[in-house]
């Protein structure tokens, strides 16, 4: 049986860039309206002033930071699988790490939006940068908000780059296959790569070197997120099991995203023959794993504190295991705990369709876990008198689609401009004949796998 | 530029022409290979192996690190802020603001030392054929001596499936 060899790889992982079908069009267009409803939102929020918005004495803190923290941990299915799978030098991480990458720049890039969208005004942004200033206010580096600044802006640098570098042959790929500007524009980009064994040396060596450096500024981001919390004398928020549980999350979420990227890349994009099931059904266990160290987390955080039976923490526990939050609390621990260990742990539902399920069961849960964080413990604090609640407006509601659009949207440009799919490194990884990749639901030795 | 080069479209063909040409007196270091993708397997493709950027990353790191304890401890002492009762150095909060800045330091030496030492382009060796592209291996010499050509034309095509070119 042939299988994908030089010309056959770019060919098919060229298609989408070479070629542009209708539903390009249509795609762009469905999401391109979110995206200028979000926009309306916002600037209508800038506007009129955030009293259009829910986001009012107790609770300061509503969808906008959850939706940053969502993002942020969703930011961590690129570059910290695609680092580790690098490191260990795991074959069948090649169709899936720059799938993998794009999700972290994106997410990284729309999770740093929010504490911009969050400010009443944000062309004061700049106010929150490390420089000092003409009102001779310096920045406190003892706030975890600078510490964010650090934090996002290393990542973001760092898996920006760490997307890019292992492009640049790629477009070299690009430029030869194409003609006109778009063979100008590819050949810029390319940065004059011709493929000489020093160009690969080099290459390689600084992605094992910046795959050893980005595996822990991608845990101490999330772990500094989480400090932005647990530094702050609020019931249930000042713990030290925040920062391993923030990134256990991040990481479980950002796998949940790839999954379903990747799931709707080779659907959409006909790459049956690069994301095979065994791809989904390796990271589908690393998602049930991901769930089990979730569940041990929220068992831990939540014993702790009715064993602690703190008055204020106790208010909050109850508001979400019976009071208010307690119907978004549940569905949390469906999606979160109960549909991975159910779909993910009974072999014969670790598909492709059963990873897609598990997966959306997961983001939906992360999204609720961030919201639960945040909204029942700052509306009961310790004195009665600033008990509050929290009601989403539309502003808040629309823009948060909006980012998921706006997710979709980058992704649908970014594929069509760039090849989602490694072209070099599949080459290098002689790539297997369909014959040789076992059965999802098969058991199989992956040590044996030249993937 | 002129060049004399073959095209192959396996490695065993690359390494036999590459042999060749070592054999004919080219030095390594003269000798373009250019491939589709890394092929470390042979030794045509373990050319030009040595690096420093590890060093550099390191270095990059070391000034990443360094420019973090300035800042902050140069800002800090500028404008002395009392918060709650910490001193206005206090070092567990501001080793992050300097392991982000070492981690910042080393990737960006990584990635700058990769851009100076690879992708700049050499003076005089420019060869590049776009079937590189799809799969095939370029093995050749640039600005051969004029009475060698013929020779190296030999051994060039000598391996099996070559085809050898000259440019421009």
């Amino acid at each position: 049986m042939s299988h994908p060899t030089g010309a056959r790889i770019n060919a098919d992982l060229l298609r989408p860039l070479l070629l542009t079908s209708w539903r390009f069009y249509l795609l762009i267009a469905f999401f391109g309206f979110f995206v200028v409803a979000g926009l309306l939102a916002w600037f209508s929020q800038m506007f009129f002033g955030f009293g259009i918005s829910g986001i009012r004495w107790p609770v300061y803190w509503g969808f906008y930071v959850t939706n940053f923290v969502f993002w942020i941990g969703i930011s961590h299915a690129g570059t910290l699988i695609s680092a580790i799978l690098r490191l260990v030098n795991a074959g069948w991480r090649r169709p899936v790490t720059r799938c993998a990458e794009v999700i972290t720049v994106f997410a990284l890039m729309i999770g740093a939006m929010f504490p911009i969208i969050h400010l009443g005004r944000p062309w004061l942004a700049f106010w929150l940068f490390p420089y000092p200033s003409e009102r001779l206010i310096w920045p406190n580096f003892r706030s975890p908000l600078v510490w964010d600044f650090f934090a996002i802006n290393t990542y973001l640098t760092g898996s920006l780059l760490f997307l890019l570098l292992p492009i640049i042959p790629d477009f070299a790929v690009v430029r030869d296959k194409t003609t006109g500007i778009r063979r100008k524009i590819y050949a810029a980009l390319a940065l004059g790569w011709r493929g000489t064994p020093k160009q690969w040396h080099r290459l390689e060596t600084a992605m094992q070197i910046m795959a050893i450096a980005i595996i822990p500024v991608a845990v101490s981001v999330h772990t500094i997120v989480s400090f932005d919390f647990s530094m702050a004398p609020v019931p249930m928020w000042n713990t030290t099991i925040f920062g391993p549980y923030f990134v256990a999350g991040a990481i479980f979420s950002g796998i949940a995203g790839l999954i379903i990227a990747m799931a709707v890349l080779r659907k959409f994009l006909h790459l049956e023959d690069y994301l095979h099931p065994v791809h989904f059904e390796n990271l589908g266990k690393l998602l049930l794993v991901m769930g089990l160290l979730w569940g041990y987390f929220v068992f831990n955080e939540r014993l702790v504190t009715y064993y602690g039976n703190g008055p204020a923490e106790m208010t909050v526990f109850r508001r979400t295991q019976s009071g208010t939050f307690a119907p978004l609390y549940w569905t949390m621990v469906i999606c979160n705990f109960v549909m991975p260990l159910v779909i993910m742990g009974i072999r014969k539902f670790r598909t492709i369709t059963g990873c897609v399920i598990a997966s959306f069961g997961v983001v939906i849960g992360m999204w609720l876990e961030r919201f639960l964080i945040i909204v029942p413990s700052l509306g009961a604090k310790y004195l009665p008198y600033s008990f509050g609640i929290y009601r989403p407006r539309p502003a808040e509601i629309i823009i948060t689609a909006a980012t998921f659009a706006a997710m979709c949207l980058m992704y649908v440009l970014f594929a069509k401009a760039i090849p989602i799919i490694s072209i070099w490194e599949l080459k290098a990884g002689e790539h297997p004949a369909p014959g040789l990749i076992p059965p999802a639901t098969e058991e199989h030795r992956l040590g044996d796998l030249h993937l | 530029m002129k060049a004399v080069y073959g095209l192959y479209n396996d490695g065993q063909s690359a390494q036999q022409a590459f042999n060749r040409l070592k054999a004919a007196g080219i030095a390594p270091s003269d000798i373009t290979v250019l491939t589709a993708q890394p092929m470390e397997e042979y030794e045509f493709g373990n050319l030009d192996k040595a690096t420093y950027m590890w060093w550099f990353a390191c270095l990059g790191g070391l000034i990443g690190m360094s420019t973090g304890y300035a800042l902050s401890y140069l800002t800090e002492h500028a404008w002395e802020m009392d918060v709650g009762g910490l001193p206005i150095f206090a070092w567990w909060p501001n080793l992050i603001v300097m392991f982000e800045l070492t981690m910042l330091g080393a990737i960006t030496a990584t990635v700058a030392t990769l851009v100076i030492t690879a992708l700049l382009p050499t003076k005089g060796r420019n060869l590049y054929d776009p079937e590189v592209t799809d799969g095939k291996i370029l093995i050749g010499v640039e600005n051969p001596p004029d009475g060698s050509i013929a020779d190296l034309e030999r051994s060039l095509s000598a391996p099996p499936g070559a085809r050898v070119k000259r440019a421009p």
